[in-house]
């Protein structure tokens, strides 16, 4: 299987596994760990934990958001502000969590790096 | 090369974990906040209703049947049960606002938002709410029953944050970034503490003291009478009183301290106040007693009140809770309904307190050096060290200026003495109150109760209504507590206390009915010193007058009058306004705004532009009346009441307050009404070109602010609701009607209810805000009353509360 899925779903199931167990920072713990077990190339290190956690994020906020009418998302929006859009806020939610995740991925690859002479 | 990025990454990796995880000035945690397990996006829910729920220390069974207006019905097999019941779903649905409410009593605010509430939470200290709170706490401690009430409360509560995992917090605590800490009886004290400040915790001594030492003895008597000149207190004038047979204590011969200060502390809303009614058999539409009660309060979000039925084989009752405390407050059970409104009578005094050296350990009292007390307040500050404040008690009281906090002089200081810091046992009297079956048991359940003084409605299914103006009250001489006092003479020391059997009360007055609305409460007959404190002087008489204008009433004529928009204030100035001033020089566009406002009826409707004039100008007229008190400047003053402004501008428009001390001309107040309604039409035009029509609901703008700081993505703005702070419908900008009952006696009691909330204090849920549309239009929930443990058709879900194992 193509390393770059191999990752992808490996941090997909790790963070679900680890999701209601560990705080937020679960994501970043996952990326790193998923990086030092299967190390990808280039942007891949960054963006395939990037997509994984996006996806498991997005789709969960809109699960929970959309079964209740984005009631409590569209006044978060407000609150940030997003403008009061429910989307918007799914949306940066998400990439906050990728962007950690992507960063602890790079921080995971780089200490492969270090360990491999 | 490699290591080079290895720390570039490093470094990467730790800044955005720290960014993510740390609260940033207003901005919450981000990573922690925004998050889908254990972020907000677990707030993004409704409540769950159905699951059997095991809670430790229940003796038995509890079932808690919830309508579709999340009102829950609680029936228990016995007192601790249902206290405990009763904590773990006020929790449940209202847990942040609970725990908010008593850091904000204990002076304590500054641990959940930081330094900027550090002077709120001095004030809170400084003023002894937790002084006061304990001094309760040990009377309570003394009543084996009461403490069991309390603790199996407290108890409750606790069930419920003990099972709380951090992404069940509410979504206030993600936002602040902090948790919820172990409840306790202390923390149900705290809250009564903040009813009572809020309620009788108002004084006027420091500014009367000022405009008596300025203006002189015989213009503050003018400025400030202690009755008007017309007479609608809450006990009806025809009582006899010849049954009180103790003496108002006599005046004593001396001086007052003639002193000032230049700030005072933050006052409870002056607009604080409400409506209560009942009107007896002969006056109701089916022979049954009917009663209302509207209690006007700070309109926020969660509401104040929440919505419960309390039933055990032994009693049930319904209505109005403050979660936080046990019991309802506001409400009915099978045989009789109850319901407050605020007394204002003074019972809060200062005293000047001379100091016998800079030590303060000592102060004068009479011929000796007594000693004073020291208690040091501990308030711990968000990220920052905590504050340590010294506050020297005295006999009287706490002395909450000295030179450390708005005072002056080390060698002195002031002094308060306050009911809100005798102790007394608030929870029995709505415990008793709950389970009451007639009028005795009402009269039983009010007869130890001390402070926040309140006009106590009554009906009963037996057709009695009845009114106790009750709480202790010290007999004061004439004059006393009017003005600061000197804590150096044991004459003005509060000699004693009005007996309560003497305190004013009425039972099924011959006119059929009663009603108060923070009127004076009695007329000048009666036997003790009573004097006018910011009493109301318009919803007193539009209510008086409609319950003597027909025979008989029923509950569209009770849910109208607490509606009415009937503005008596504008109704007795503008005729007068309109006759006398000068409109010779308008231009055509004022007069075409004096034109809207003459054709007016009074009634300060939404869609109406007049009642916005009518606010503008009245806003406008009233200081250029008093610009003799802006101009005295390092001292706190208070302008005189509105009731008594009117009646200067009709009978005594040449007085000399008319005249605007910077023009050189001497004005008059019709030339004031002028002078305003220019100005009046100046703001109107340019609200207009800002903002749109000024029709009274978008230029009155009344809002319901979230409890933190108002959070407007947590508020509700721009309200449809018409009326003013003076009609009966009270609504102003942020305070009116906080909830409104009517609840008829038959058997069992048929009642409605409402409040400008929702019993669920996620702002996630749609149950959060759901009644605030109702309530703008004048609407109503029917309040579901269970004679029985069963579930009707009202009922969507039934929770059972099992002792766990």
């Amino acid at each position: 299987m193509n390393k770059n899925l191999l990752n992808f779903l490996l941090t997909l199931i790790l963070v679900g596994v680890t999701a209601f167990v560990l705080p937020w920072w679960s994501v970043m713990l996952c990326a790193f760990i998923t990086t030092m077990c299967i190390p990808l190339k280039k942007a891949a290190v960054f963006f395939v934990p990037f997509l994984a956690v996006f996806l498991f994020w997005f789709s969960y906020m809109f699960f929970l958001s959309s079964s209740n009418d984005y009631i409590l998302a569209k006044k978060i929006a407000v609150l940030l502000p997003l403008g009061g859009n429910a989307f918007l806020l799914i949306l940066v939610s998400s990439i906050i969590g990728s962007i950690a995740a992507g960063i602890a991925a790079v921080f995971g690859k780089q200490t492969v790096l270090l360990f491999k002479q | 090369m490699k290591y080079f990025k290895f720390g570039l990454s490093l470094v990467l990796t730790a800044t955005i974990f720290y960014v993510l995880n740390t609260q940033m000035g207003s901005i919450p945690p981000l990573g922690k906040f925004l998050n889908p397990y254990s972020g907000i996006w677990q707030n993004e829910t409704d409540e769950n209703i159905k699951e059997t729920i095991e809670i430790p220390g229940l003796s038995d069974n509890v079932s808690v049947h919830y309508d579709d207006q999340l009102v829950p019905h609680i029936f228990a097999q016995n007192d601790l049960d249902l206290y405990k019941a009763q904590g773990y779903i006020t929790a449940k649905h209202r847990l942040w606002q609970m725990e908010f409410q008593t850091y904000a009593a204990a002076g304590r605010l500054s641990e959940i938002i930081g330094e900027g509430a550090l002077n709120y939470d001095r004030e809170q200290r400084r003023k002894g709410m937790v002084y006061g709170a304990e001094n309760s706490l040990k009377v309570i401690r003394e009543d084996e029953k009461s403490l069991s009430h309390i603790q199996s409360y407290a108890d409750g509560v606790n069930a419920y944050i003990s099972q709380l995992k951090p992404e069940d917090y509410p979504v206030e605590y993600k936002l602040l970034d902090y948790k919820p800490e172990p409840w306790t009886i202390d923390k149900t004290m705290h809250l009564l503490m903040y009813m009572t400040d809020m309620l009788c915790g108002r004084d006027s001594d420091f500014e009367y003291t000022n405009a008596l030492r300025e203006f002189g003895e015989d213009t503050f008597d003018f400025l400030y009478p202690d009755f008007y000149n017309f007479d609608e207190p809450v006990i009806p004038t025809d009582t006899d009183w010849s049954f009180i047979d103790t003496e108002q204590t006599p005046m004593p011969q001396s001086e007052l301290p003639m002193d000032s200060l230049s700030s005072v502390m933050e006052k409870p809303n002056p607009h604080n106040g409400s409506n209560n009614w009942a009107v007896g058999p002969s006056k109701s539409y089916s022979g049954n007693a009917i009663l209302a009660n509207d209690p006007h309060l700070g309109l926020n979000l969660p509401s104040i009140w929440y919505v419960m039925q309390i039933a055990t084989p032994e009693h049930n009752s319904m209505g109005a809770t403050l979660p936080g405390t046990l019991g309802i407050i506001s409400g009915f059970n099978e045989h009789i309904a109850w319901g407050e409104t605020n007394a204002t009578r003074d019972v809060k005094d200062w005293y000047k307190i001379e100091f016998q050296d800079e030590t303060r350990t000592k102060y004068k009292h009479g011929n000796q050096w007594k000693n004073t007390t020291v208690r040091v307040e501990d308030i711990r500050i968000k990220g920052k060290e905590t504050f340590k404040d010294s506050v020297i008690y005295t006999h009287h009281g706490p002395v909450s200026y000295d030179h450390t906090f708005k005072g002056d002089s080390e060698m002195t200081g002031y002094a308060m003495k306050w009911a809100g810091h005798i102790g007394h046992d608030f929870v029995s009297l709505f415990l008793k109150m709950n389970s009451g079956k007639n009028y005795e048991d009402y009269k039983d359940a009010l007869s130890n109760h001390v402070a926040p003084a309140q006009n106590f409605v009554f009906a009963s299914t037996e057709g009695d209504i009845a009114i106790w103006i009750q709480g202790l009250f010290p007999n004061k001489w004439e004059g006393q507590g009017k003005f600061l006092m000197d804590g150096s003479n044991p004459d003005h020391d509060w000699q004693s206390f009005i007996p309560r059997e003497f305190n004013a009360h009425t039972k099924n007055p011959e006119r059929g009915f009663v009603s108060s609305s923070n009127q004076h409460p009695t007329d000048s007959l009666y036997p003790f010193y009573v004097f006018n404190d910011g009493y109301d002087s318009y919803r007193n008489r539009v209510i008086n007058d409609f319950f003597r204008s027909k025979e008989t009433f029923n509950i569209q004529d009770f849910k109208d009058l607490q509606n009415t928009n009937f503005n008596k204030k504008a109704s007795e100035l503008l005729p007068y306004m309109f006759e006398n001033m000068d409109t010779s020089g308008l231009t055509s566009e004022e007069n075409d705004i004096l034109n809207i406002i003459k054709n007016w009826d009074y009634v300060s409707n939404i869609e109406e532009l007049a009642p916005s004039i009518w606010d503008s100008w009245w806003t406008n007229l009233y200081p250029l009346i008093w610009d003799e008190y802006d101009q005295k400047e390092d001292m706190v003053l208070k302008k005189p009441f509105t009731y008594n402004a009117i009646s200067m501008l009709k009978n005594n428009p040449e007085d000399e307050f008319m005249d605007i001390l910077d023009t050189p001309e001497i004005e008059t107040s019709h030339d004031l009404f002028l002078i305003a309604f220019k100005e009046t039409t100046k703001e109107l035009i340019a609200w207009k070109a800002e903002n749109g029509d000024y029709n009274w609901q978008h230029y009155k703008g009344t809002y319901v602010a979230h409890l933190l700081q108002g959070l407007p993505a947590f508020s509700r703005f721009d309200l449809p609701i018409g009326g003013d702070r003076n009609t009966v419908n009270a609504a102003g900008k942020n305070w009116g009607p906080s909830w409104r009952l009517i609840v008829e006696m038959t058997s069992p009691p048929t009642a409605l209810g409402i409040y400008p909330g929702g019993q669920s204090g996620n702002p996630g849920s749609k149950y959060y805000d759901n009644y605030i549309d109702e309530w703008a239009a004048g609407q109503y929930n029917t309040l579901n009353f269970l004679p029985s443990n069963t579930a009707t058709e009202a009922i969507i879900s039934t929770q059972l509360l099992t002792p766990k194992q």
